[in-house]
C-alpha cells in the first residue's frame, strides 16, 4: 500500500488541475517517440512518424497523447488504490498492445536502488518541468515522480 | 550517435549555461537528492543543504566539466581522462547513479530553457549525457 501525505496529494491534484490535457498529453507522447525512437514500434499503424515534425503534427499521436493523460487522471482521482484502478489497463498493455514493460517500468522502491529509465514518465516530467519552470521545485519533482512510479508499477502488475 | 547538428546544438547550449554553472549544477544536485535520497550517501562529508557553499561549488564543478566535454564531443575520452581516473579509483560512484543525475540535469534544463528545450534538443542532450557517463565509467573495470 502506498502512503500519501496531505502535501503530496495536494501537489499532485494541483499539477493536474493546472494542466491542459490536450496540450501536455500530445507533447509528452511525441517527445517520447522523438527522444526514444524505438518506442515508435508500438505506433506503426499511426501513420507518418518519419521525423520530429511529422510526429509532432500527427493527429493520431495527438489524440492518443490526450487519451493517455486522461488515463492518468484516473489515478489522480483514485490515489489510494491505483493498483486496482489500472488492473484492466495493465492487462491491455500486456495482452493486446504487447508493450515491453521496461518502457514504463520503474525499478524497486528502495531508496538506494537505481531506477530503470521510465521513458514516457520521464518525457511527461520534462514537459511539465518546462511548463512550470522554477515552480517545478525539487520537492514537487520528487512527489510527481513518486506518483508516476506508482502508476507505472500498477501498469506492470498484470504481466506474466 | 550524435549528428554534426546535434553536437553544435549541445555545444551552444552549454556555452550559454556556463555563466550560470553554479545555479544549474546545484539545482540538478538538489533535484537528485530529493528524488533519489540514496544518492546523498556519496556526499556525507559535505554540507549539501540548499544554498550551501559545498553544494554550489560542487554543482559548478560538474557543469563546467560537462561544458568542457561539450566543446569537442569527438574528443570526450581525451578531455575526461583525469576525471575517469578520479571516478574509477577515488570516488567509485556506482555508475547507475550517473543516469539519475543526467535525468535531473535534463529536468533542470527543461525548467531553465522552457519551450526552447525542444524534443530535438532533449534527444541530443540525453544522448550526450549518456555518452559522457559511459566515458566517465570506462576505467572502472
Amino acid at each position: 500500500m502506498v502512503a500519501w501525505s496531505d502535501q503530496e496529494r495536494s501537489i499532485i491534484t494541483s499539477i493536474f488541475s493546472n494542466l491542459d490535457y490536450n496540450d501536455v498529453g500530445p507533447k509528452a507522447l511525441s517527445r517520447c517517440l522523438i527522444v526514444y525512437p524505438w518506442t515508435q514500434r508500438y505506433f506503426a499503424s499511426f501513420g507518418n512518424l518519419y521525423n520530429a515534425d511529422a510526429i509532432k503534427t500527427n493527429p493520431n499521436i495527438q489524440s492518443h497523447g490526450t487519451k493517455i493523460l486522461h488515463g492518468l487522471d484516473r489515478a489522480v482521482k483514485n490515489m489510494d488504490d491505483i493498483k486496482s484502478t489500472y488492473a484492466e489497463l495493465s492487462v491491455l498493455h500486456s495482452e493486446k498492445l504487447h508493450v515491453d514493460p521496461d518502457n514504463f517500468k520503474v525499478g524497486p522502491g528502495a531508496p538506494a536502488a537505481p531506477r530503470t529509465p521510465s521513458l514516457l514518465s520521464d518525457c511527461l516530467t520534462i514537459v511539465i518541468a518546462s511548463k512550470m519552470g522554477s515552480g517545478f521545485t525539487p520537492e514537487i519533482q520528487a512527489t510527481f515522480q513518486k506518483f508516476l512510479a506508482v502508476v507505472v508499477s500498477a501498469l506492470g502488475k498484470q504481466y506474466h | 550517435m550524435l549528428s554534426k547538428k546535434e553536437k553544435k546544438l549541445i555545444k551552444e547550449i552549454w556555452e550559454r549555461l556556463t555563466p550560470v554553472a553554479e545555479d544549474i549544477g546545484s539545482e540538478a544536485l538538489l533535484r537528485m537528492f530529493a528524488s533519489y535520497p540514496g544518492t546523498k550517501t556519496y556526499f556525507s562529508h559535505l554540507d549539501i543543504s540548499p544554498g550551501s557553499a559545498h553544494l554550489c561549488s560542487h554543482g559548478k564543478k560538474i557543469v563546467l566539466a560537462i561544458a568542457e566535454g561539450a566543446k569537442d564531443i569527438s574528443q570526450l575520452t581525451v578531455t575526461l581522462a583525469p576525471l575517469q581516473t578520479l571516478h574509477a579509483y577515488q570516488l567509485r560512484i556506482d555508475p547507475t547513479n550517473f543516469k539519475l543525475l543526467s535525468h535531473c540535469m535534463l529536468v533542470t534544463l527543461a525548467c531553465y530553457l522552457g519551450s526552447e528545450f525542444t524534443p530535438v534538443a532533449h534527444a541530443a542532450m540525453d544522448k550526450f549525457l549518456s555518452a559522457f557517463a559511459a566515458v566517465l565509467s570506462e576505467k572502472y573495470r
